[in-house]
C-alpha cells in the first residue's frame, strides 16, 4: 500500500534557482539560505521517497489567461523545465507517476474535488526549485513527480480551508493504492513577499514565524480559517501561496513532528520559509 | 493569526472583492482587471518563446501593434511603467516575460515600482524588508 511518509514546505523563489545555477551558493549573500538546506538534503537522502507529489503554483508558464484551472494535477509521463524569458533552466526533466497520479484524479473526482487533468505542460521555478533545494544538482531528480498546481495568481484562489481538504483526501487517494510506494508531500511558495506595486518588498517575520509554529505544532485547525485578505494585508499580495502549503498539512493528518525549521531574509524579494515534518499518530 | 478579528473568510463575492482596495500600494488580480490586461498579459507571455523576443527586440512598436491593446497599454509597457502597466490590468507574473526579457531580475524591476533607487531597495530587502507597520489597511491606518 503506497503511504505519506512526509511533508516538505519551502519557497520557491526563481532566484534561488539561477544562484544554484550560476554557481553563486556559496556567496555571503546566498550561504545563509543554502546552509538551512543542508540538514534537509542528508535527510531525504536516507529516507528517499519514490514519488513527491508537489503541489505548486504556475506563474505563467505553463497556463495563460487561457485557462486558468483552480486545483490542477500532472498525470503525463515527462515535464520540461519551461522557458520563463530567460530560457529554461539548467535541470533535468521532471519525470512523472501516471499510474500513481491518474489514480489520485479518479480518487479526487470520486471524493467530489473536481480536478483538471494536465497530460502535457512545462513546469517552471514553482516547481523546480523546490527539487533542486531538496536534491542540488544530480543528473536525473531521483524521484517521480506528480505535479499538483494551484491557482494563487488569479482572485479567488481557492480558501486556506479547501485547500486543507484537498489534502486530506490526497492522503485518502495515497492510501487506497495498491502498490507499495513510499510518497512525500511537498507545499511550495510564500512565505512573506510582495513583488508589485509601492508597497513592494514587504516582509512580515513576526507573522511568517506565527504561520511556521502552526505548521508545526497541535493540530494545525487554526490556519484553516485564515481569510485571503489576512495573507494580503500581513504578508503581501503574493504571500498568498501559503494556502498550498496547507494541501501538504492537511494530507499529514491530525498531528505532525517538524524535524527540521529554517526562515531566512531575504531571497531576492521574499521570505524564505522551510520545514521538514512527519506524520505522528 | 489574526482570525479573530476578520474571522473565516466571506463566501459572499461582493464583501470579499470589497475589502482588496483597502490595501495601500497593491492591485490585487481580480477578475476586473484580469479582463481589463488580458490582451497585455497574453502579449507579454508571448515573450516566452525565443524568436517572439528576438521580433520584440528588434521593433518593440511594430510587434506590439501586433496586439489588440489600448494605446496607454502599449505606452506603459513601452514605457516599462509598471505601475501603470498594473493599473491598467497588468499582472507582475506576465509582465515578468517583458522585464526579463531586458534582462532584469525580479529584485531589479519590482524596485521600480516602489519610487526608491535600486540600490536603496536592495539595502531595505537585505536589512529585512519593507514592515508591515502603517500599510496594511488605508481604513484602519493600520
Amino acid at each position: 500500500m503506497a503511504r505519506i511518509t512526509a511533508g516538505v514546505a519551502t519557497s520557491h523563489v526563481p532566484a534561488i534557482g539561477a544562484a544554484m545555477d550560476l554557481g553563486k551558493t556559496a556567496e555571503p549573500y546566498w550561504q545563509p539560505l543554502f546552509a538551512g538546506y543542508d540538514w534537509s538534503r542528508q535527510w531525504i537522502a536516507q529516507e528517499m521517497p519514490d514519488v513527491v507529489i508537489l503541489v505548486y503554483n504556475d506563474h505563467a508558464s505553463a497556463f495563460d489567461m487561457k485557462i486558468i484551472p483552480t486545483f490542477a494535477i500532472g498525470c503525463g509521463e515527462r515535464y520540461k523545465p519551461a522557458d520563463e524569458g530567460w530560457g529554461p533552466r539548467p535541470v533535468p526533466d521532471v519525470i512523472g507517476e501516471p499510474d500513481l497520479a491518474w489514480h489520485i484524479a479518479q480518487s479526487l473526482i470520486l471524493d467530489e474535488f473536481d480536478m483538471t487533468i494536465i497530460n502535457e505542460m512545462d513546469v517552471d521555478h514553482g516547481l523546480t526549485v523546490p527539487l533542486s533545494l531538496m536534491f542540488g544538482q544530480p543528473g536525473a531528480w531521483p524521484v517521480k513527480v506528480v505535479p499538483l498546481a494551484v491557482n494563487v495568481v488569479t482572485y479567488p484562489p481557492p480558501s486556506g480551508n479547501r485547500c486543507w481538504m484537498l489534502g486530506e483526501a490526497i492522503a485518502r487517494a495515497v492510501e487506497s493504492y495498491g502498490e507499495d510506494l513510499n510518497v512525500q508531500i511537498w507545499g511550495t511558495g510564500g512565505m512573506s513577499h510582495q513583488l508589485q506595486g509601492p508597497r513592494a518588498g514587504l516582509i512580515n517575520a513576526k507573522w511568517d514565524n506565527r504561520f511556521l509554529d502552526l505548521m508545526s505544532e497541535g493540530d494545525g485547525q487554526a490556519l484553516r480559517a485564515i481569510p485571503h485578505i489576512e495573507y494580503l494585508r500581513e504578508t503581501g499580495s503574493e504571500g498568498i501561496e501559503m494556502v498550498m502549503w496547507l494541501i501538504m498539512r492537511g494530507a499529514l493528518g491530525r498531528k505532525v513532528k517538524a524535524l527540521h525549521r529554517h526562515y531566512h531574509v531575504p531571497a531576492s524579494n521574499t521570505a524564505v520559509g522551510h520545514l521538514v515534518l512527519e506524520p505522528t499518530t | 493569526m489574526d482570525t479573530d478579528k476578520e474571522n473565516a473568510m466571506s463566501n459572499d463575492i461582493h464583501e470579499y472583492l470589497s475589502q482588496f482596495d483597502d490595501i495601500p500600494g497593491t492591485r490585487v488580480y481580480t477578475a476586473k482587471r484580469a479582463r481589463q490586461g488580458y490582451w497585455m498579459n497574453q502579449f507579454a507571455m508571448s515573450l516566452m518563446k525565443a524568436e517572439n523576443r528576438e521580433r520584440w527586440k528588434a521593433g518593440e512598436r511594430a510587434y506590439i501593434d501586433e496586439w489588440p491593446m489600448s494605446e496607454d497599454q502599449k505606452q506603459a509597457i513601452l514605457d516599462r511603467d509598471y505601475n501603470r502597466c498594473l493599473d491598467l490590468g497588468g499582472n507582475i507574473y506576465f509582465l515578468a516575460k517583458v522585464f526579463s526579457t531586458d534582462g532584469l531580475s525580479f529584485l531589479q524591476a519590482v524596485g521600480t515600482m516602489t519610487g526608491m533607487s535600486t540600490e536603496d531597495y536592495q539595502a531595505m530587502m537585505i536589512a529585512g524588508g519593507r514592515s508591515p507597520e502603517g500599510v496594511r489597511s488605508i481604513k484602519e491606518k493600520r
